[in-house]
């Protein structure tokens, strides 16, 4: 690239400038997949601020054991929101819809995805699912208190807005099928000349298993959300045992759904992990086939575990014994990975910069987030802390310290690609610091207090409980601390920082052979591809 | 934006998206198949309160419907725009009587008091208020994908009047019928499940 280009890459090039609209419908009618996926960005990480919001709120009231903060009704409607905002509007479209869209077609050299329309459907679906939530919070007899899990009977009979909500999740699940159906198609046929199922990206891997679970579980998700209507509308009774119905039933629909979907979470971040570690440890992906196989094999092994949330709920022995079996299974492909990228970084020249950073913390915290997640699959010791704060801690392990971690890894590589301008890297390594510290302190302590028995989803507890709950509360002050300075950094850098340059970490991937921004229609040609997607022999230093 | 044209691509999300729809009525079956295993009398009993009648006469016509829908395809490719326009005027009407003799059926059957959460289901044993209330909710759910497939079926047909739909580029028709089929398919289903074998 020659330095006059150079001279100014910034938000006037490439696809933010080259179209026929202007303005705001420019972009919420834009079929062109990077608006899309920055329409997905904002939207989701303007969620994930939310959810953070209410976290903290809830983190506040349980700061000592009997705050006056707010009431019960109050605190389990904020657990509930707070759960619903960060599952269903963060963390399951997040990365499909934001960096799968920003970076999958550029990645198999493609002009777009598949669908172009039916990508702008998904991301207005998501906004109208959304939008429905939110109605749901500030109408009727106020916001649902069920927990994100809407388990009946409970969700059927309180007069809280489960109803609208409710309504709301099943729209997104549509929009999470139409873009994993998307995805499983741009992926099968528009790979550019060259582009081999050996040399696709890690990231896109993950995407690809991801999009199939998308498609195959949520319509289970959806069928059970619908369910719940009819019990609260028409009165169906079929998870009513006064009237024949059984309770466990829906836990299972329920189930046989969010199992698979925590993968939906997980999945893309292994990916971005995938892509981040070969390319700061300048060395080729230790295992390529393995960890893109595993994404398959988790895919397809995780569909079988769901009755692992279910050991307390009154399953035969048999059937808990199965389900525990299945999801130690489970652990194999992760644990895969987590080798594979270890021996990737063994004798690497490794670079510690921001991305590669919140790269290193994933295999760390999702390592944490795994192994804790065996305790829980383990029937026997699963009753002892089944609905305490372990499994709390564990979760967010996973789906934070884990999924959101790769999310902010993600937007740290990347979106200085689509911007065309960087972030400053030491406040980003401060925030990244505190984010990390303040991350354990939370969650680590967390998990111990479950340990000793205190129960989650409760607004008030034993006095003995109090100081752990403070050194937590205090964890989520740092952490929020971390995550605004990561923030002002990043989103000041991305506007007005230095210019990024076309491959300012050295990728091999082919994101990195463009232009910065990338031109509307990505390549000026269509590429053929003739390496993998790790092979560094041909980029130079960064 | 030059829009290239993939009909591979195209019929491998139709494929895709009916996989999706089996796994929505999968969880109706799934119910289905537990709660006969723990009510088989009392689904029996529900059973029989079904009218085989009106379900065969709408496996008959949906059927028919089904191959009206293929009839269009062969034609498309012959470019023979009435056959094509008759049959698939043909599907759609399948479609509306199917629909209307469902109207039928449930009107029968709620004035006999058959309905989720009526007092006569209240008052028998619970595994009946199952039985119909899965029937309800599963036939309802197939009802809302005939009144979908049709309409879109006559959408497609406007499309083939309009000449935007021939036999160089039908891949819109063909995902139409094959949506429609598993409209059909479906339906294969559930007629046993609820009129015959209990
Ligand atoms: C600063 C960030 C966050 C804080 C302070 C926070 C705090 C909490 C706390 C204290 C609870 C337990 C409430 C209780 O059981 O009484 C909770 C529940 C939960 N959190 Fe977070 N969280 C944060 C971020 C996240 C993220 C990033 C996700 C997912 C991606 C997430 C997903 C959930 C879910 C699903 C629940 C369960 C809600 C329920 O019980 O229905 N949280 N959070
Ligand atoms: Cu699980």
């Amino acid at each position: 690239m020659s330095s006059a280009e150079q001279a100014q890459p910034c938000t006037e090039g490439g696809f933010w400038r080259d179209t026929g609209r202007t303005g705001i419908t420019s972009w919420i009618f834009s079929t062109d997949h990077k608006r899309i996926g920055l329409l997905y960005f904002y939207s989701t990480f303007g969620f994930f601020l939310v959810g953070v919001m209410l976290g903290l709120l809830i983190r506040l009231d349980l700061m000592t054991p009997a705050s006056t903060l707010m009431g019960p009704q109050t605190y389990n409607a904020l657990f509930t929101v707070h759960g619903v905002v960060m599952i269903f509007l963060f963390i399951i479209p997040g990365m499909p819809g934001a960096f799968g869209n920003l970076v999958m077609p550029i990645q198999i050299g493609a002009r777009d995805v598949a669908f172009p329309r039916l990508n702008l459907f998904s991301w207005w679906l998501y906004i109208i699912g959304a939008g429905i939530i939110l109605t749901s919070l500030f109408t009727g007899n106020g916001p649902p208190d069920t927990g994100w899990t809407f388990y009946v009977p409970f969700s059927a009979r309180t007069s809280t807005n489960v109803s609208l909500a409710v309504l709301g999740v099943f729209t997104i699940g549509f929009s999470s099928i139409l873009t994993g159906l998307n995805f499983i198609t741009t992926i099968h046929r528009l790979r550019a000349e060259g582009m081999t199922w050996g040399r696709l990206p890690l990231f896109t891997w993950s995407l690809y298993a991801t999009a199939w679970i998308q498609l195959l579980a949520t319509p289970v998700l959806g069928i059970t959300l619908a369910l719940i209507l009819a019990e609260r509308l028409l009165g169906t009774g079929l998870f009513d045992p006064t009237r024949g119905g059984d309770p466990i039933m829906y836990q299972h629909l329920f189930w046989i759904y969010s199992h698979p979907a925590v993968y939906i979470m997980i999945l893309p971040g292994m990916g971005v992990v995938s892509d981040i570690i070969p390319v700061f440890a300048r060395k080729p992906i230790f295992g390529y086939k393995m960890i893109a196989f595993s994404s398959l094999a988790i895919a397809a092994a995780g569909s079988l575990v769901w009755g692992h949330h279910m050991f307390t709920s009154g399953m035969s022995d048999t059937a808990i014994l199965v389900f525990s079996f299945l999801t130690f299974i489970v652990a194999i492909p992760s644990a895969i990975k987590v080798f594979n990228w270890v021996s990737t970084l063994y004798k690497g020249s490794i670079s510690l910069e921001a991305p590669m950073l919140f790269a290193l913390s994933f295999i760390l915290l999702f390592s944490i987030g795994g192994l804790t997640g065996l305790i829980l699959g383990a029937a026997a010791t699963d009753i002892h802390v089944h609905d305490t704060d372990f499994v709390v801690g564990h979760f967010h392990y996973v789906m934070f310290g884990g999924a959101g971690f790769a999310f902010i890894a993600a937007m740290h590589y990347w979106l200085p690609k689509f911007y065309g301008r960087r972030y400053a890297e030491k406040p980003a390594i401060v925030g990244w610091a505190l984010m990390f510290v303040g991350f354990n302190v939370l969650y680590f302590s967390m998990m111990v207090l479950g340990l000793k028995g205190m129960p989650r989803r409760y607004y008030h507890y034993l006095p003995e409980f109090a100081p752990l709950n403070l050194v937590a509360t205090i964890g989520s002050w740092i952490l929020a601390l971390g995550l605004i300075i990561m923030l002002v950094n990043l989103f000041r850098g991305l506007f007005r920082g230095e210019p990024a340059g076309d491959n300012p970490w050295g990728g091999a991937t082919l994101e990195w052979s463009i232009p910065t921004p990338p031109a509307t229609e990505n390549f000026e040609q269509e590429p053929v591809v003739t390496h993998g997607p790790y092979d560094f022999t041909r980029t130079g230093e960064p | 934006m030059s829009r290239h044209r993939d009909d591979t691509g195209a019929k491998l999300g139709m494929w895709l998206f009916l996989f999706t729809e089996l796994f929505l009525f999968g969880g109706l079956f799934l119910l289905y198949a537990v709660y006969l295993s723990r009510y088989p009398r009392e689904f029996a009993a529900a059973g029989r309160e079904m009218h085989v009648v009106f379900g065969t006469a709408n496996t008959a016509i949906l059927i028919t419907s089904s191959m009206l829908a293929a009839t269009a395809v062969s034609a498309i490719q012959r470019d023979e725009r009435r056959r094509v326009l008759w049959s698939l005027g043909g599907t759609v009407l399948c479609a509306a009587i199917f629909l209307f003799n469902k109207y039928l059926e449930w009107s029968a059957e709620i004035s006999h008091g058959f309905y989720p959460n009526s007092p006569r289901l209240a008052a028998g044993p619970p595994g009946e208020s199952v039985f119909f209330s899965l029937y309800y909710l599963t036939v309802g759910l197939h009802g809302l994908h005939v009144l979908i497939g049709g309409t879109l079926l006559i959408w497609v047909a406007v499309r083939v009047r309009r000449g935007v739909v021939h036999s160089g580029d039908y891949v819109l028709l063909e995902n139409g019928a094959l949506y429609w089929h598993l409209v059909d398919l479906i339906w294969i289903f559930i007629f046993p499940l609820y009129y015959l074998i209990l």
